[in-house]
C-alpha cells in the first residue's frame, strides 16, 4: 500500500523535537506583520467612520464577494479550525459530525433570513421585530438575548483564545488574553464595522490560504487521492477511525446539538448584522452563498488535516502536546512546511480569534447602543454623535469586561458555553425572528414570551445538565441527561410564542404586516403609495 | 417556474382612482404571489437540508454499523460518503437558490417595482 512510507515519516515531528510553544521569529514576525497591516486599515477605516451607518454596517457599501469573505471570518473560530482538526486526528470520523453540525445553519440563512432580515432592519435584528411589534419590549428582549449570546461567546473564546496562544506562542495566558482584547478594542472602538470586516476578511484568506496549502501537502504524499489518506489512517489506528465513536452517545443527544447549531446559526447576532454591510437583498443574497461555499471548503480542508495529523504526526505527538488534541494542524505544519509554516499557521490562528471577538463585540455594541440606548431610553430621538459616542463607550466597556471575563474564567473548562450560546440563539432569537417575517398573528407579547423562555430555559437546562451539574458542579448525576438542550428549547420557544399570541391578538401588529410583507419583498427604497 | 404571475404589468398610469385600486389590487396579488412563490421554494430546499442533515445525524447515531461500513476497498466509509456529501450540499443548494432568486426573483421584484414607481 502507498501509504505505508508517508507513515513512518512522522517520527522526527514526534519525537519532541518541536518548537511549538517557544516564540519563533517566524511566528512572531507574521504576527506583527498581521497586526500592523490591520492596524493600518483600522486607521484608514476611522477616517471613514463617522455615522452610525458606517459604524455598525460599514455604509452598507460591500459588495457581496467582500461580505461573503467577512462572514465567513466573523464565524469560522479558532476552536472549529484547531479544534475539529484535533478532534478528527485524535477520533477519526467524529469530527466530521461537527463540521457537518456547524455549516448546515447557512442554507437556512440563506433561504429563511438573509434577504428578509436585509429589507427590515437597519443594524440588528431586533430592528426586524420591531419593524411592526412594540419598539421597546421587543428591543429589550432582543438585546439581552444578544447580548447573552455575546458574553457566552466571547468567554468561551477569550479561554481558548488565552490558552491556545500560550501553547502557540509560550506567552502566559494573561498576556495572551490581554493581547487579545485590547488589539480587538482597538479594531472595533476606532474602525467600526469598516476595520472589522477588513480584518475578517484578511483573516479568511489567510485561514483559508493556509488550511488548503497544508492540506495540499498532506495530500500530495497520498497520490492527492483522500481515500489513500484514509485507509494509511486505518492501517494505523484500525477500522474505527472510519467508524461513529463516542461523539454520538444517544441518538437524542445528537439532534438536540444538530438543531442547536443548524438554526443557532441563524440567530447569532454577530453574524445577522453583517446582512446590513450590503446595499441590497439581492447582495445579501450573493455573499451569504460565497460565505457558505468558503465554510465548507473550510471543514473539507479540516477533515483532511486532522486526518494527515493523525498519519503524519501520530495521535501520539498531538497528544503529549496537548491531551485535546488542539495543537494537531500547527504540528502538522511544522511536520511538513517547518517552523516557517508553523509560525504561519500560528499567526492565523491568532489572527482568527481577533476577527471573531471584533465582530461578536461591535455586534454587542448595537445592542446596547442602538437598541437599548437610541430606541429603549430615548425612544428613538438620540441624536448621531451622541449614539456613535454610546457605540464607543459599549465597545469599551464589553471589551473590558471580555478581557476581564476572561481572566475570571482562565483554567475553566468553558466549552459548553459555545453550545450555550447557540441554544440560546436557537431557542431566544431564531424564533421570535422567523415568526415576525412569516407569521401576521405574531404579538409583542408573543414575542417577548418566546425571547424569555428561550433564555431561560436554555440556561437552567444547561445548568442542570452533564456538562455543568456533574462536569463542573461535581453531582453526582444530570438532571437533565441532554448536554445540549436545543430539542426542548426550541419547540418550546415557538410554543410558547404561538399559544401567546393566539391567547391575547394584537390587531395593530396584525395590521402592519401586509406593510412589513412588502418592504421585505421591495425592501426599504421602494416608495409604494399606502392604500387603505 | 419560469414564468411570471399571471396579469400583465399594472397600468395605473393615467388612471381614474377607480382604476387606481383596481390596478392596486392587481399589483397586491402579483406581490402576494412572488412572496408564496419564494417561500414556497425556500421551504422546499430547507427541508432537503433538514433531511440530509438530520438523516446522516440519525445513521450515524441509530445504525453506526452501517455509518462505520467500509467502501472502496476498506479506504473509506458509508459515514463519512455521506457526511461529506452532506457538507457539499449545503454549497449546492445554495446556489440553486442564488441562481433561481437571481433569474427569476428579482425580475418579478423589479417588475412589481417598476410597475409602481
Amino acid at each position: 500500500m502507498s501509504a505505508a512510507a508517508p507513515a513512518a515519516a512522522p517520527a522526527a515531528a514526534a519525537a519532541g523535537g518541536s518548537s511549538l510553544g517557544s516564540p519563533s521569529a517566524s511566528a512572531i514576525g507574521f504576527f506583527f506583520l498581521f497586526v500592523s497591516i490591520t492596524l493600518v486599515i483600522t486607521y484608514w477605516a476611522a477616517r471613514r467612520t463617522r455615522s452610525t451607518r458606517e459604524y455598525f454596517a460599514a455604509g452598507g457599501q460591500l459588495t457581496a464577494a467582500q461580505n461573503g469573505f467577512a462572514l465567513a471570518g466573523d464565524y469560522m473560530s479558532a476552536a472549529s479550525f484547531l479544534g475539529i482538526a484535533g478532534l478528527v486526528s485524535m477520533s477519526g470520523f467524529d469530527g466530521l459530525i461537527y463540521s457537518v453540525g456547524w455549516l448546515v445553519g447557512w442554507p437556512v440563512i440563506t433561504f429563511l433570513i438573509a434577504e428578509p432580515l436585509r429589507n427590515l432592519g437597519r443594524f440588528t435584528f431586533a430592528d426586524v421585530l420591531a419593524y411592526r411589534l412594540s419598539q421597546r419590549p421587543v428591543r429589550i428582549a432582543a438585546a439581552s438575548g444578544t447580548l447573552t449570546v455575546v458574553i457566552f461567546y466571547l468567554i468561551a473564546q477569550m479561554v481558548g483564545a488565552g490558552g491556545l496562544i500560550h501553547l502557540l506562542f509560550g506567552l502566559s495566558y494573561r498576556t495572551a488574553v490581554l493581547i487579545v482584547g485590547f488589539v480587538m478594542l482597538f479594531y472595533v472602538l476606532f474602525g467600526g464595522m469598516i476595520a472589522t470586516t477588513w480584518v475578517q476578511i484578511i483573516k479568511a484568506v489567510l485561514l483559508l490560504l493556509g488550511a488548503t496549502l497544508l492540506a495540499g501537502m498532506v495530500l500530495a504524499r497520498f497520490g492527492w487521492n483522500p481515500l489513500e489518506l484514509f485507509a494509511a489512517a486505518r492501517d494505523r489506528y484500525g477500522d474505527a477511525v472510519l467508524a461513529p465513536g463516542k461523539l454520538v452517545a444517544s441518538p437524542l443527544e445528537a439532534v438536540s446539538l444538530g438543531i442547536a447549531l443548524m438554526f443557532g446559526t441563524a440567530g447569532l447576532p454577530h453574524v445577522l448584522m453583517r446582512f446590513y454591510t450590503v446595499p441590497d437583498a439581492a447582495t445579501a443574497r450573493r455573499s451569504v452563498a460565497i460565505a457558505t461555499g468558503l465554510i465548507g471548503w473550510f471543514y473539507l480542508v479540516t477533515f483532511v488535516l486532522g486526518f494527515g495529523a493523525s498519519v503524519l504526526v501520530g495521535r501520539a505527538a498531538i497528544g503529549a502536546v496537548d491531551p485535546g488534541g488542539n495543537m494537531a494542524a500547527p504540528l502538522l505544519a511544522e511536520a511538513l512546511g517547518g517552523t516557517g509554516f508553523l509560525g504561519f499557521i500560528s499567526a492565523v490562528a491568532f489572527a482568527t480569534i481577533l476577527a471573531v471577538v471584533a465582530g461578536l463585540t461591535l455586534s454587542g455594541s448595537a445592542a446596547l447602543a442602538h437598541d437599548l440606548w437610541n430606541h429603549v431610553v430615548c425612544k428613538g430621538k438620540s441624536p448621531e454623535h451622541e449614539q456613535l459616542r454610546v457605540a464607543r463607550l459599549a465597545t469599551v466597556v464589553l471589551a473590558l469586561m471580555a478581557i476581564g471575563l476572561g481572566m475570571l474564567f482562565e483554567g475553566q473548562n468553558v466549552a459548553f458555553m459555545v453550545g450555550l450560546a447557540f441554544s440560546i440563539a436557537a431557542s431566544a432569537n431564531f424564533p421570535a425572528l422567523l415568526l415576525s417575517m412569516t407569521w401576521s398573528r405574531f404579538t409583542t407579547r408573543g414575542a417577548v414570551a418566546s425571547m424569555a423562555t428561550g433564555t431561560v430555559a436554555s440556561l437552567v437546562l444547561i445548568l442542570l445538565s452533564p456538562t455543568v451539574w456533574v462536569g463542573l458542579l461535581h453531582h453526582d448525576a444530570a438532571i437533565v441527561p441532554l448536554k445540549n438542550p436545543g430539542i426542548i428549547t426550541v419547540p418550546l420557544s415557538f410554543l410558547v410564542a404561538i399559544v401567546v399570541s393566539l391567547i391575547a391578538p394584537e390587531p395593530d401588529a396584525r395590521a402592519a404586516f401586509p406593510g412589513a410583507q412588502r418592504r421585505m419583498l421591495l425592501g426599504p427604497a421602494a416608495e409604494l403609495p399606502d392604500q387603505g | 417556474m419560469t414564468a411570471h404571475g399571471p396579469g400583465g404589468p399594472p397600468t395605473a398610469a393615467t388612471a381614474a382612482p377607480a382604476a387606481v385600486d383596481a390596478a392596486t389590487a392587481v399589483a397586491h396579488a402579483e406581490m402576494a404571489a412572488v412572496a408564496a412563490r419564494r417561500n414556497r421554494i425556500a421551504a422546499v430546499l430547507t427541508t432537503v437540508m433538514m433531511i440530509g442533515y438530520f438523516g446522516f445525524i440519525l445513521l450515524v447515531a441509530f445504525a453506526k454499523p452501517t455509518a462505520g461500513h467500509l467502501l472502496a476497498g476498506g479506504r473509506v466509509s458509508v459515514g463519512i460518503v455521506l457526511g461529506a456529501s452532506v457538507i457539499v450540499l449545503a454549497p449546492t443548494l445554495t446556489a440553486i437558490y442564488v441562481r433561481w432568486a437571481n433569474r427569476h426573483y428579482d425580475v418579478a421584484v423589479r417588475r412589481l417595482r417598476g410597475g409602481r414607481a
